[in-house]
C-alpha cells in the first residue's frame, strides 16, 4: 500500500502563502548552488510504515490499548512514526486457579498521535459457574472500544528533558450479561473508563517507567459490570509499570493496577504482575507474565500465567 | 483598496509575520557535549580506534539500508565517518576535538523525517551489536544523540 501522501506537502499547499514564503527564502539564499545528491534524497512517504524503534510502541494491554500487560501507556501503538500509520492485533490468555480469560483485539496508530483500539474479552468461570448455579463454564463477555490521544512529549527522543510523553484515553466497555450483572448488584452493563498516562524511557538507565491514573466504575475491569451496591461513582485508580530493557528485543518488568471494590458479594483486589516481553522483530512480540489477581467473585488468591501474542506491521 | 481588501491584506501580512517568527534561525546546540562520566563507556567502545572501526560498519549499514542509502551514497563518506568518530569520541569523554559543523547546519539542506532519524539509530544499533558493544553502553550514547532529533529532523 503506497499512498504517496506527503503531509508537509499538502499542509504547505493548504497554506499557499507559506509555500510562497519558502520559495522566496530559497531564492534569496545566496549560497544555494546546485543541489548535492544528499540534498535530493527524500524520505519514503509510504503512509503504512514501521519506523518507530523496536518495542517502543509497547505491547497490547488487556483492554486493547498499547501499554504493558495490565496498564495503558502514553505511547501510541503500532510502529508508525509521526508520518506513518501502524497497526497490530493481539491474542491474550490469562489462566488462574479457578478461571481463565481470553482476549483478542486490534489497534491502529495514526501519525504517532491517535490510537484506536478494539478488544473482545471472554471470562470463563469454569467450575465456579456450576457452584453458583450458572452452569459450568458460564462466561462473561464484553467488548471494549479504546481511544487514546497523545498530548505532549516523546517518551523516547526527549532524553534531555524531564517531561514524559503524556496521553489521555477512554475505554468504552459494553458487557453482554446485563441481566445477571444486575442480579449480582452491578448498576450497569456498560461504562466508560477515562485515563491519563505518563510514560518515559530513561535510556541512560535502560529503564522505562509509566504511571496511569484511571477513573472508572468498572468491576473486574467491566467483566462484572459497572458500579455496585457498595459504590457507584467514578473512583481514581493508580496504575504503574516499570520495565528494564535487557536488549533491543527483550524487556522484563513489573506492573501494578489498583481497582475499585464496588460489589458487596464479590470482593475485588488490586492486580500485580511480573512480565517478560520479547520482540524478535517489529512484526511479532510475545509477552509472558506471572499475574496475581487476588480475589475474584468467590475465589481468593487467583494467580497464574498471562500470555499474549501480538502481530503487526 | 476597499475595506475588505485592506482587511485581507493586513491579515495576510499578519500571517506572514507569524510564519516568519515561527521558524527563526535557531542557534545550534553543542553538537558534541563532553561528559567525563561517560569515560567508562568510551572504554567499552574500544576507545578512539574502536569508534573508528565502528564507523566503517555503521556506514556500510547506512548504505545497505534503503531508508538512508540515498543520503549517504554520493556524499563524502570519509569525511562524515571522521566527523562522527570525533563527535562520538568527545561525547563519551574521550581525548578528541570535534571539528565538524553543528547538527542543524550539517542537516539543514536535507529532507529528513522521523523515520529517517530512527532508521539511522537502528543502523547504528546494528553496527554497535556487530562490535559487541554492551547494550547498556549503547544506550548511554544514544541518550545523548536522541535529543539531536530537534536539529536533524528537518521535515516536521
Ligand atoms: C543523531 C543523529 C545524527 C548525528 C549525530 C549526525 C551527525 C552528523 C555529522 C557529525 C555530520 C558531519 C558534519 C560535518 O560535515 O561537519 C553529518 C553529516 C551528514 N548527515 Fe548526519 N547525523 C545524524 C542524523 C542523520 C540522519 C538521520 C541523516 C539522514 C537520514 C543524516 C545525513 C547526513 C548527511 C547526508 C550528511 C552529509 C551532509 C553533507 O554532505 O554536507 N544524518 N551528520
Amino acid at each position: 500500500m503506497n499512498c504517496s501522501l506527503r503531509f508537509c506537502g499538502s499542509v504547505t499547499m493548504a497554506l499557499a502563502m507559506g509555500a510562497g514564503v519558502c520559495a522566496a527564502a530559497q531564492a534569496a539564499d545566496p549560497e544555494s548552488g546546485p543541489a548535492s545528491p544528499a540534498e535530493l534524497a527524500r524520505p519514503d512517504d509510504t503512509l503504512a510504515g514501521s519506523d518507530k524503534l523496536l518495542l517502543t510502541g509497547g505491547v497490547s494491554q488487556l483492554e486493547g490499548a498499547a501499554g504493558g500487560g495490565l496498564t495503558p501507556w502514553a505511547v501510541i501503538g503500532g510502529y508508525g512514526t509521526r508520518d506513518q500509520i501502524g497497526a497490530n492485533a493481539f491474542l491474550t490468555r490469562v489462566g488462574v486457579q479457578d478461571y481463565h480469560l481470553d482476549g483478542a483485539g486490534a489497534l491502529i496508530g495514526f501519525l504517532d498521535r491517535i490510537e484506536l483500539s478494539i478488544a473482545r474479552q471472554r471470562f470463563d468461570t469454569e467450575d465456579v459457574g456450576a457452584a453458583l448455579g450458572l452452569g459450568r463454564g458460564y462466561s462473561f463477555t464484553q467488548t471494549i472500544i479504546g481511544l487514546k490521544v497523545k498530548l505532549a512529549g516523546d517518551a523516547v527522543l526527549e532524553q534531555d528533558r524531564w517531561l514524559p510523553q503524556v496521553s489521555v484515553g477512554a475505554q468504552f466497555k459494553r458487557n453482554d450479561r446485563g441481566d445477571l450483572l444486575r442480579a449480582i448488584g452491578a448498576k450497569d452493563d456498560h461504562g466508560v473508563d477515562f485515563y491519563v498516562s505518563a510514560t518515559k524511557l530513561y535510556l541512560s538507565q535502560s529503564v522505562l517507567a509509566n504511571l496511569t491514573l484511571r477513573f472508572t466504575r468498572a468491576n473486574q475491569i467491566g467483566l462484572l459490570g459497572f458500579g455496585g451496591d457498595r459504590n457507584d461513582s467514578y473512583r481514581p485508580q493508580l496504575e504503574g509499570s516499570v520495565a528494564w530493557l535487557l536488549s533491543r528485543k527483550l524487556a522484563i518488568g513489573a506492573e501494578y493496577r489498583m481497582k475499585p471494590d464496588n460489589l458487596g458479594i464479590a470482593a475485588e483486589d488490586d492486580w500485580f504482575d511480573a512480565f517478560i516481553a520479547w520482540a524478535p522483530s517489529k512484526h511479532v512480540s510475545l509477552t509472558l507474565a506471572y499475574a496475581d489477581l487476588g480475589n475474584i467473585v468467590i475465589k481468593d488468591r487467583q494467580r497464574g500465567l498471562y500470555a499474549s501474542l501480538q502481530v503487526g506491521f | 483598496m476597499n475595506p475588505m481588501q485592506e482587511l485581507a491584506a493586513r491579515l495576510a501580512l499578519a500571517i506572514l509575520t507569524l510564519l516568519a517568527s515561527a521558524s527563526p534561525a535557531l542557534a545550534d546546540e553543542n553538537p558534541a557535549p563532553s561528559d567525563p562520566s561517560l569515560l567508562p563507556v568510551f572504554e567499552q567502545f574500544g576507545g578512539k580506534p574502536g569508534i573508528d572501526a565502528l564507523m566503517e560498519d555503521f556506514m556500510v549499514k547506512l548504505i545497505e539500508d534503503p531508508r538512508t542509502r540515498n543520503y549517504f551514497a554520493e556524499a563524502d563518506q570519509t569525511h562524515i565517518k571522521a566527523m562522527l568518530a570525533e563527535q562520538f569520541c568527545v561525547i563519551l569523554g574521550g581525548p578528541c576535538t570535534y571539528t565538524g559543523k553543528g547538527m542543524r547546519e550539517a542537516h539543514a539542506k536535507l529532507v529528513i523525517n522521523q523515520g529517517g532519524f530512527n532508521a539511522l539509530v537502528e543502523d547504528l544499533q546494528r553496527a554497535m551489536d556487530m562490535h559487541d558493544i554492551p547494550f547498556r553502553a549503547q544506550n548511554r550514547l544514544l541518550a545523548v544523540l536522541a535529543p539531536m532529533h530537534r536539529e536533524v529532523i528537518t521535515e516536521p
